[in-house]
């Protein structure tokens, strides 16, 4: 449950992000389902309570600030704006009963395009300060380099937009590179289909197959078995391009060290460069506000499992010590986000949210 | 005295009677046909006759010892059903499958990574995630999201799942099948690695129970006897 000291050490984190020039938003605890699980799809009911409304259908308890920020701010018009905001948010637990259900999550998002970098250590600079009175852990991460060593794979684009899908899911992920590098064999039945093919003409296979129910019709089957046939004869992933995703999804060393070793898989993968850029611009900034680089912990990979929405810098604050404990504070760059939310129109986004309840532990 | 629950009528029920029976436990409902009453012969056993249905919550509450239902259910209505009952005996009857089933017209389709690709593309299509008609919201969803398959939406259906796709409610089905008539009756077929949970009837004991010794000591001897 939250306790009153809870609460009055989220108004002093909130105080301090008023401080730094953020605007203070609110917004409704009741959200609306359809939002929500267009984003996160089905996996979003095992997290988030569900109710229902007999007017307005579906609606979810809050599970997270970001998305009706993001929704709040690209309805307004808004381009560079900077928010700070502190509530309750309600989770599902299905897994360990010994999580919270509902706790306070205390917030600042930057809505701001020109500098990136700064932006992303403005953010970062402003949760570790607001941390400065309790022991902590801060790792960091970045998906952009993922994205941009699958955008640069040299195949076909239906391959990369797969991987680009599945990119917040690891384990599914590694199941595609295994088959577009040919290391997982072909299913069987995907074999026998292929053979058919080439003897028979797609839309009398499906004709054959049964009578058509369903919404989904003769032309998408038939659209996805000739994507197949395409995919089958593709070359595969070469060795060295899937060395370099291997490599990357390994990596975990001081972020300043990681700037070389990617550097060196640049070669390789010259689509990494831009990302790459970025990482060093990122660890010039930090280090412009007295963090240390050379010691921060980076992997690009961290945050792949958190809530699907981060595509760049990511980082997290944990209590040194207490595996018990979920991260103190999260945070990233979600800048695809806010292009799903504003229809096409994005702005470059990145904020981060403490957990004051967590930090009452800590004493 | 141990309480033990078992299902109130139907085949389930004179499974469970036989089952027991085999193992020299006479188990009879007394009273009337309507009259929810039981007894065991042979054994210090009080019991309970409810609804195949309930005896998951039962268990888990701690007011059965023990219960007789499908593992589909102790799945489905428990979280974490592990931490709160144990499998004494799988009872080799009331099997059922719970699968996941599409369109045979579907040719694309035979595997989890198919269904995966087809339903990215059914979204990119048609504006909506693909349909999944289910009652067994659970057991569904964890394996959907353990085998990384994204794209799709469960809604629910409580009776006539097959039916769901022929009236464009949903585009293909998870349910529970004995012998796969009606599946093919609806041009359906299963998916090869589409098997979510292979049910039967299950013998299980509460973790959360209160034992006493002399329950704890009863229980020894009905293992025993049952052989497990």
């Amino acid at each position: 449950m939250i306790r009153t000291a809870d609460r009055q050490r989220a108004a002093a984190l909130l105080q301090g992000f008023l401080d730094a020039g953020a605007t203070l938003v609110e917004t409704e605890i009741l959200q609306p389902a359809g939002t929500l699980l267009d984003l996160y799809g089905e996996d979003i009911r095992a997290r988030a309570f569900t109710t229902h409304d007999p007017l307005s259908g579906e609606a979810m308890l809050r599970p997270d600030f970001t998305v009706p920020v993001v929704q709040a701010h690209m309805n307004n018009g808004a381009d560079v704006a900077r928010y700070c905001y502190a509530g309750e948010v309600f989770r599902r637990q299905e897994v360990d009963e010994g999580r919270p259900r509902e706790y306070l999550q205390v917030g600042f998002e930057v809505f701001d395009g020109t500098d990136p970098a700064a932006a992303d250590a403005e953010v970062f600079d402003l949760i570790a300060t607001a941390l400065a009175p309790w022991s902590t852990h801060p790792v960091t991460g970045d998906l952009g380099i993922l994205t941009a060593a699958v955008d640069g794979l040299t195949t076909s684009e239906p391959r990369r937009a797969a991987l680009r899908r599945h990119i917040w899911r690891p384990s599914r992920f590694r199941r595609l590179m295994d088959r577009f590098t040919g290391k997982a064999a072909v299913p069987a039945t995907r074999t026998a289909l292929l053979a058919q093919v080439a003897g028979t003409s797609v839309e009398a296979l499906i004709d054959a197959a049964g009578p058509a129910v369903g919404l989904r019709s003769a032309d998408e089957i038939a659209a996805r078995v000739r994507a197949l046939t395409e995919d089958a004869a593709l070359p595969p992933v070469s060795h060295t391009e899937a060395e370099v995703i291997g490599m990357l999804l390994a990596l975990d060393c001081p972020m300043a060290q990681a700037i070389s070793p990617l550097r060196d898989m640049a070669v390789d993968l010259p689509s990494l460069i831009p990302a790459i850029d970025r990482l060093e611009a990122r660890a010039a900034a930090l280090a412009r506000r007295g963090h240390t680089p050379d010691t921060l912990p980076f992997a690009p990979a961290r945050g792949r499992t958190a809530m699907e929405y981060y595509d760049g810098f990511t980082f997290t604050f944990t209590a040194p010590g207490r595996l018990d404990l979920a991260p103190l504070a999260t945070g990233g760059r979600y800048d695809a986000l806010t292009s799903v939310l504003g229809r096409g129109r994005g702005v470059p986004a990145v904020g981060g949210v403490i957990r004051p309840g967590l930090l009452g532990d800590l004493a | 005295m141990i309480r033990l629950g078992v299902p109130s009528k139907g085949r389930l029920m004179e499974k469970t009677f036989d089952w027991f029976g085999k193992h020299g436990l006479t188990l009879s409902r007394t009273g009337s046909d309507r009259e929810y009453a039981g007894r065991v012969d042979g054994a210090d056993i009080a019991l309970v006759l409810l609804s195949a249905g309930e005896v998951p919550r039962e268990l888990a509450e701690g007011r059965l010892h023990l219960g007789v239902t499908g593992s589909d259910l102790v799945r489905e209505k428990l979280t974490r059903w592990n931490s709160k009952v144990e499998t004494l005996a799988r009872m080799d009857f009331g099997h059922a499958d719970l699968i996941l089933a599409v369109p045979k017209v579907w040719i694309d389709v035979d595997t989890l990574d198919d269904l995966d690709a087809a339903a990215a593309q059914f979204r990119a299509r048609h504006g909506h995630r693909l349909r999944i008609a289910t009652k067994y919201h659970r057991q569904v969803r964890e394996f959907l999201q353990d085998n990384g398959v994204a794209d799709y939406q469960l809604v629910d259906s409580q009776g006539a799942t097959e039916g769901t796709v022929l009236n464009h409610t949903a585009e293909m089905i998870a349910d529970i099948t004995s012998t796969g008539e009606t599946l093919r009756a609806n041009h359906l077929k299963v998916l090869s690695d589409g098997m979510i949970h292979a049910s039967q009837a299950t013998l299980f004991r509460s973790r959360t129970a209160k034992w006493t010794k002399s329950q704890k000591t009863d229980l020894d001897d009905l293992r025993l006897r049952l052989g497990v």
